[in-house]
């Protein structure tokens, strides 16, 4: 980005401004959204109103735009790239605003898989919907997951796999979780290229989703109907 | 064989995904199958395989009262099940597997290798002849290279299954490897089993 663009967007106003951050995250342009950050923590935004309004709004637009196949995943890729720039300024000042999470999230790749690329855009709309995220990587076994539900005790345990020879291991760790007899603690999140709604719940999954939008819906539902159960359970 | 016995067989079909012409024609032409005809779908229904069931149904439909036999030379491919529920009601069968790599290599084989082949990124004969366009321009790398690490950070090696020997796919597939900056290996796979299911016809 040039001075010159440095001075344009500076002399948008604050709505103007942020229809142009959303434009430059469907662009992908990364050094442009970590300007327009701070342009508007500079005017006072508030760091929760930045995340919410310019980028989760604008990447809200770039994942209606990909499901119905105008947007591809290079570009998709570009934009998330964008947003992560954006994000690193603000993460350190959400977490000085103390606000608490959400809700918290374990997710990783399954054993045998090494896919990434949508679980790592799960794990970016996740935080930026307010969500504490533990994101154990790539390749996990079942101990990976239980040690890190035991660890962080979350809300929510997300698992992905891209390849049909993979996908079935969630169910590996669904039955270890019911062995414990844990399972009912926790939300379990599938998804991933191969799966479907049926085998989500052939595995007994909470939920299948099919993209990183559905699952902050799906998490955000599936969190109020958890909260909202004891109050009903008691009526 | 001789022509009555060949005007005795049933005709049969092979409704195929593009990117297995080139080796169904020629275990057709090696096993001397003129009573089988190949109609092939677009190969770049793999970047969209929520599309492949509904094709390989139009395709059926419209075949069906021209052969004695349909046969569908697709593995799953991505279509989580959607092509086997068509498959059962329309009573076709299809190559055995999750995709082409797999039947290229042999299905016990590859389940066996798979947690050691879990860095491989494979390419066929098919995939190194079109790599630029079905891997490298179809994942951006040629507009955004630096996308690179977002596909590839894991991936360490580039394993080139070779269905028939030809030096310049060679070098094509090693300049691949390069270009993705992973190491390159080889397998001589032959068809696989996709031979044998052809060569069954």
């Amino acid at each position: 980005m040039t001075d010159s663009d440095d001075i344009v967007l500076n002399a948008l106003s604050d709505e103007d401004l942020v229809a142009q951050m959303h434009d430059d995250l469907y662009d992908g342009l990364k050094e442009e959204i970590e300007e327009g950050v701070r342009i508007l923590l500079d005017r006072g935004w508030e760091p929760y109103k930045v995340l919410t309004d310019a980028l989760v709004e604008g990447m809200r637009i770039v994942g209606i735009d990909f499901r119905e196949g105008i947007l591809f995943v290079p570009e998709v890729l570009l934009s998330a790239g964008a947003m992560k720039g954006g994000m690193a300024i603000l993460r350190p000042l959400l977490a000085e605003t103390g606000a608490p999470p959400v809700g918290k999230m374990v997710i990783g790749t399954v054993k045998g898989d090494i896919h990434d690329i949508g679980k790592n855009l799960v794990s970016m709309m996740m935080e930026g919907a307010g969500f504490e995220v533990i994101d154990l990587g790539i390749n996990n076994p079942v101990e990976n997951y239980i040690e890190a539900l035991e660890e962080h005790k979350p809300d929510i345990l997300g698992m992905s796999a891209l390849l049909t020879t993979t996908m079935p291991y969630m169910k590996t760790v669904i039955d270890a979780l019911e062995e414990k007899g844990i399972r009912d603690d926790y939300l379990v999140l599938v998804g991933g290229a191969p799966l479907s709604e049926e085998f989500g719940e052939a595995i007994n999954a909470d939920a299948y989703c099919r993209d990183a939008a559905v699952t902050v819906d799906t998490a955000k539902e599936l969190m109020q109907r958890k909260h909202n159960q004891p109050a009903s359970a008691g009526s | 064989m001789t022509m009555a016995d060949a005007k005795m067989r049933q005709s049969v079909l092979i409704i195929a995904c593009g990117a297995l012409a080139r080796e169904i024609f020629a275990l057709k032409d090696a096993n001397k199958l003129d009573h089988v005809t190949l109609r092939c779908l677009p190969a770049d229904l793999h970047n969209r395989p929520d599309q492949i069931a509904d094709a390989v149904g139009e395709a059926i439909a419209e075949a069906r009262s021209e052969f004695d036999r349909i046969v569908v030379a697709y593995a799953d491919c991505g279509t989580r099940g959607a092509l086997d529920r068509l498959l059962k009601e329309e009573g076709v069968e299809r190559l055995d597997g999750p995709h082409c790599y797999a039947f290229y290599s042999g299905l016990d084989k590859f389940l066996a290798e798979s947690e050691r082949d879990i860095d491989a990124f494979y390419l066929t004969d098919f995939l190194v002849r079109h790599f630029d366009r079905l891997v490298y321009r179809a994942l951006g790398l040629d507009r955004y290279p630096e996308l690179r690490d977002d596909y590839f950070r894991h991936y360490s090696r580039l394993v080139y299954l070779v269905q028939c020997e030809d030096e310049g796919l060679m070098v094509k597939a090693r300049e691949a490897a390069q270009c993705l900056q992973l190491k390159f290996e080889v397998r001589q796979t032959g068809y696989g089993e996709l031979g044998r299911f052809v060569a069954a016809l």
